[in-house]
């Protein structure tokens, strides 16, 4: 009796194993409904095992007692009592469970840990099918309810412990990794603003403001490590202002320090602060925590770029993995008439203007598909053309030199003393080149009138044009910049033999040349100072970024805010509509701002090494800029009649970002790799160059093996081929790519001929099948007529 | 005895209800049950829901919630706030229309309609999550063009035909064109996707054809 129920028992919990793995095949593969012999044998054990759990009942009277208790109580609600059914028969289901799976083999146990990793695949997976929510509902419950009910049982065995453990691990992850995603976009900021924008715009205007929104994100994370890792270090450890006589506002300078007007020109205390080179000591260890000052500097001012590098490269990727291609004209109308209304719409001017832009285009459109394109005088064209990039370079080169001209000259001023000059000449560089910034983009605009380009195209020339404008200006700014260093480097020298004089007259020649006798302390505000171009370095970037800013501004409240406000209230008494006519309101410059947001950006990261402060000045400017521009947008702007983008991709911004990132970089690392550090000023000051003190932590700070190590790594025998490997791996993946696009390109004329040779199947199909009509018809009229006569016949017959 | 006085009380409370059910309905109560008794105890079934709603769509709790406030507006007196007495309820395609985001949507009926389980436009609270999950940034390219193919499919036969291709269009330039161009695009569109040559645009050619738009994903996207 007692074997026989044992094994009972077994076959019982056989079955039941048996009928989970099948459930789980059975919901995997909703389609196939195979049944096999194991299915039958399941069926039947099932049966066997309802049967033996409504027989035994010495496991069953806990839940009898309960299910009586509970139906006496009936005072309690329902839902309670329903509730405990669930729980009683999911204990019980567990107790079974757990019972049989512990007798499991282990390739079952294999396999239901596989159906279980599948369940969890499903659901994690669930969000991207196209399924009703309804269904979407059903099955999460279903995977989660096996999940649970076999996930804590199939610990139970060998290495059960170790397993529970590593599920409670993973699920208090999943939480966490949930609970984090909420925060990170609790904290998105400006959503809604954006979102504003874009019902009333459009997505082209708002994705000005989504890219300000990511350079901040950017820009807050540079200051972060600006902030965190020099100024606060040197701010709290670093020894205080006044100690030493780069710390301290020369005494010359004492008077005026205080002054607003020098305050804003950055120099006075400004300048003696945390905020430029020039403050940092050249100690290499500061404070209690011995923390590496100039090490960190070195560092941070190359993580920066570092940081920005991987960012600007990883949503480049990832840009283009979104993308389906590059730009295609294959699809050109199946294109216009699916994607071209941007739901994101929901102004009803803006709409009218949307309406009206796409029945526009697909005219455009209709009339290039229909007439062929007409043969213009083409010498006329082309001579036009290249009048135009002529006075485009003219124009160019013209910039250039002026900018050049104003900084040898801000130099004179300097050297005789600014104090002599009025507010122009103080700030006469940064003026023009703001200037420089905002009216050469409206010639460019006047001369590529005469290129007659499609209109794409002629803003794809634009944006180049305005793009090397920036460009030239920078770096014509950057070699007047060179100049001013090798002039204060030469002053060094000078200084230097100046100090030395100045110290012996401080002993009064009472000890010898050679002596090292302490020196008499002397207040540091009276001790000569060397030059320091690096501070004067940072201090023309901030003085170029602020006045950049303030032209932006102005421009945007004079251009936008005063014409937009002309316009409305002069319209009622002037001879012809304004607002249809010509000032009318202003259009969003879609391009022109992202244009002038990158190279805003590529001025801090060329002077953030010399002025910690940029990033921290950036951010401030970003978020004042965010709200203002929001603003001007909301109230003085009208939406674009003609929506044109710059490239089908949104990478062309990227692209530029990058190379402007290359390029703003390049002159921070030549000064850092060449020019020697100034004596007095800075963390690297004594060193010959900044470099060294890589150099310097290496032999100090780390065991020698690992200089050792450093040593051969940097032998040139070594880096050499290293090079030239990566040289070897960028042209293998360079010929893979284009093996890849060719395939491509052969799998698209396959697919046009396969679509070719489909119609013309379907066309002989038709016709066939025509034909076979005809053909039919024909045989039933010849069989009626057939018929037809011999009825005759057989009645002649009959008479 | 007991069990029919038990079953009493659960009619009794049933009846309390004071929504209609639909007859589907009773697929809802077993959901429940599982969620009140899986999950722990919360105070209202709307934070419950926003956490299964997290496995099946693009949205965060805080957006689901929000969402929930969006859908309530709509019809205040159909929809309630408490989600506890798992109300059916559907508002009708008239007030959904009209909400800020769709209503200059000249699609927006075919997009309220393809999400609703009815094909009539009514949609449950459950439709409405779906619909802004799949139009949010979020949803992928794959998941958008089966939507949006069911969304230009005016007459439902899961092909995209000629008159699909013309109602698309005028309802895109509000009937400026004049006919002969109507016809001449819709020609052209037809000739540039479909591939296996039946003069319609099935959901492969379809496909194909939106994968490779550079703005498709930037345009079907509606933010909430």
């Amino acid at each position: 009796m007692d074997e026989e129920s044992q094994n009972q028992k077994k076959k019982g919990k056989h079955g039941k194993v048996k009928k989970l793995l099948k459930d789980e095949k059975d919901t995997r593969n909703h389609k196939r409904q195979g049944t096999s012999k194991t299915e039958v044998e399941i069926n039947t054990n099932q049966k066997k095992v309802k049967k033996k759990q409504e027989d035994e009942p010495p496991q069953r009277d806990k839940g009898d007692k309960k299910r009586k208790v509970k139906a006496e109580a009936s005072s309690e609600s329902s839902d309670l009592s329903d509730v405990e059914e669930l729980t009683e028969e999911e204990e019980e289901d567990e107790e079974v469970v757990g019972m049989v799976v512990g007798a499991l083999t282990p390739e079952e146990l294999e396999k239901l840990k596989e159906a279980v990793d599948d369940r969890k695949k499903l659901v994690s997976t669930l969000r991207g099918k196209p399924w009703s929510m309804m269904k979407k509902l059903q099955t999460l419950k279903e995977s989660q309810e096996f999940v649970e009910k076999y996930e804590g049982a199939l610990g139970k065995g060998r290495g059960r412990k170790l397993y529970a453990y590593k599920v409670m691990m993973s699920k208090k992850w999943m939480k966490f990794l949930r609970d984090f995603d909420n925060f990170t976009t609790a904290c998105i900021p400006w959503e809604m603003k954006i979102k504003d924008i874009e019902s009333h715009f459009g997505s082209s205007v708002a994705s000005y403001f989504i890219f300000l929104r990511w350079m901040y994100g950017v820009n807050i994370i540079l200051f972060g490590l600006t902030f965190g890792l020099v100024m606060v270090p040197e701010a709290l450890m670093g020894r205080p202002y006044g100690s030493i006589p780069r710390k301290t506002v020369p005494r010359a300078e004492e008077a005026n320090a205080m002054d607003f007007a020098v305050l804003w020109d950055f120099g006075g205390f400004a300048k003696y602060s945390v905020l430029f080179y020039g403050y940092y000591n050249s100690q290499r260890t500061v404070g209690w925590l011995k923390f590496r000052m100039p090490l960190s500097y070195f560092l941070v001012g190359v993580g920066t770029v570092g940081y920005s590098y991987m960012v600007v490269i990883r949503r480049m990727a990832r840009n283009a993995n979104e993308q389906g291609g590059g730009d295609d004209t294959s699809f050109n109308f199946s294109w216009k008439t699916f994607t071209s209304w941007d739901y994101l719409i929901g102004n009803s001017e803006t709409a009218d203007n949307k309406f009206a832009s796409i029945t526009t285009i697909f005219k455009e459109a209709i009339v290039e598909e229909q007439e062929s394109r007409k043969d213009d005088n083409i010498h006329l064209t082309r001579f036009l053309r290249v009048l135009a990039n002529f006075l485009v370079l003219c124009c160019l080169a013209g910039s250039g030199y002026l900018i050049y001209y104003v900084v040898r000259r801000s130099q004179k001023f300097t050297l005789a003393g600014l104090e002599n000059y009025g507010w122009w000449e103080r700030n006469e560089v940064n003026m023009v080149m703001s200037l420089l910034g905002m009216f050469c983009p409206m010639l460019f605009d006047v001369i590529s009138s005469l290129e007659n380009y499609h209109p794409r195209v002629a803003l794809q020339w634009q944006l180049g044009r305005i793009f090397a404008l920036f460009l030239g200006n920078l770096y014509t700014f950057i070699i007047a910049l060179m100049d001013e260093i090798n002039l204060k480097r030469k002053e060094e020298e000078i200084v230097k033999l100046n100090m030395t004089t100045w110290e012996a007259s401080l002993y009064n020649g009472t000890l010898g040349e050679n002596s090292t006798a302490p020196s008499i302390t002397a207040d540091p505000a009276d001790v000569p100072r060397g030059p320091c171009w690096e501070t004067m370095v940072g201090q023309e970037f901030v003085r170029l970024i602020i006045s950049d800013t303030m032209t932006t501004y102005v421009t945007l409240l004079i251009g936008d805010f005063f014409r937009a406000l002309i316009v409305r209230f002069l319209n009622y008494c002037w001879c012809w509509d304004l607002e249809a006519g010509f000032p009318s309101y202003s259009e969003f410059d879609v391009s022109g701002n992202v244009l002038g947001l990158i190279f805003n950006q590529g001025m801090i990261w060329m002077g953030a090494f010399y002025a910690p402060c940029l990033p921290a000045l950036n951010v401030l400017r970003l978020h004042v800029s965010m709200y203002l521009q929001c603003w001007a947008v909301m109230c003085c702007n009208v939406p674009q009649e003609r929506v044109f983008k710059a490239s089908g991709s949104n990478n062309f911004y990227m692209a530029m970002l990058l190379v402007i990132l290359f390029l703003s970089t390049l002159p921070a690392i030549y000064t850092i790799v060449t020019i020697p550090p100034s004596f007095d000023c800075g963390p690297f000051s004594g060193k010959s160059r900044m470099i060294d003190v890589i150099q310097e932590t290496l032999e100090t700070d780390f065991p020698a093996w690992i200089g050792k190590v450093f040593s051969y790594v940097s032998n040139p025998g070594l880096i050499l081929p290293f090079l030239l490997l990566l040289v070897l791996a960028i042209y293998y993946l360079h010929s893979i790519s284009k093996t890849y696009k060719q395939f491509n390109l052969d799998l698209k004329k396959k697919l046009q001929t396969q679509n070719e040779e489909n119609k013309k199947k379907n066309k002989r199909a038709a016709l066939k099948a025509a034909n076979d009509l005809e053909e039919a018809r024909n045989a039933s009229t010849q069989l009626q007529l057939e018929q037809q006569s011999k009825n005759a016949s057989s009645r002649g017959m009959d008479l | 005895m007991a069990t029919s006085h038990a079953s009493a009380t659960v009619s009794s409370h049933a009846k309390a209800a004071p929504y209609p059910k639909l007859h589907d309905s009773r697929r809802l109560s077993p959901l429940l049950e599982w969620m009140r008794h899986h999950i722990e105890p919360l105070e209202s079934l709307t934070a419950l829901e926003t956490t299964i709603f997290k496995d099946c769509t693009y949205f965060t709790r805080k957006e689901i919630l929000r969402l929930h406030g969006r859908y309530h507006e709509l019809a205040p007196h159909l929809v309630p706030l408490d989600y506890t007495n798992e109300p059916d309820v559907k508002v009708p395609l008239a007030l959904i229309v009209n909400m800020p985001e769709l209503k200059e949507n000249p699609f927006r009926t075919r997009i309220v309609e393809s999400f609703s389980e009815d094909g009539m436009g009514n949609l449950s609270f459950n439709d409405f999550v779906d619909m802004f999950s799949v139009l949010s940034e979020m949803a992928p390219r794959e998941l958008k063009a089966i939507y949006a193919f069911k969304i230009y499919d005016f007459n439902v036969d899961n092909f995209l035909c000629k008159e699909d291709l013309e109602k698309t269009l005028n309802k895109l330039t509000k009937e400026e064109l004049t006919p002969e161009e109507v016809t001449l695009v819709c020609e052209k569109s037809i000739e540039e996707s479909d591939l296996d040559g039946d003069n319609k645009l099935s959901f492969a050619d379809f496909e194909n054809m939106i994968s490779r738009a550079p703005e498709f994903l930037s345009t079907f996207h509606i933010r909430i």
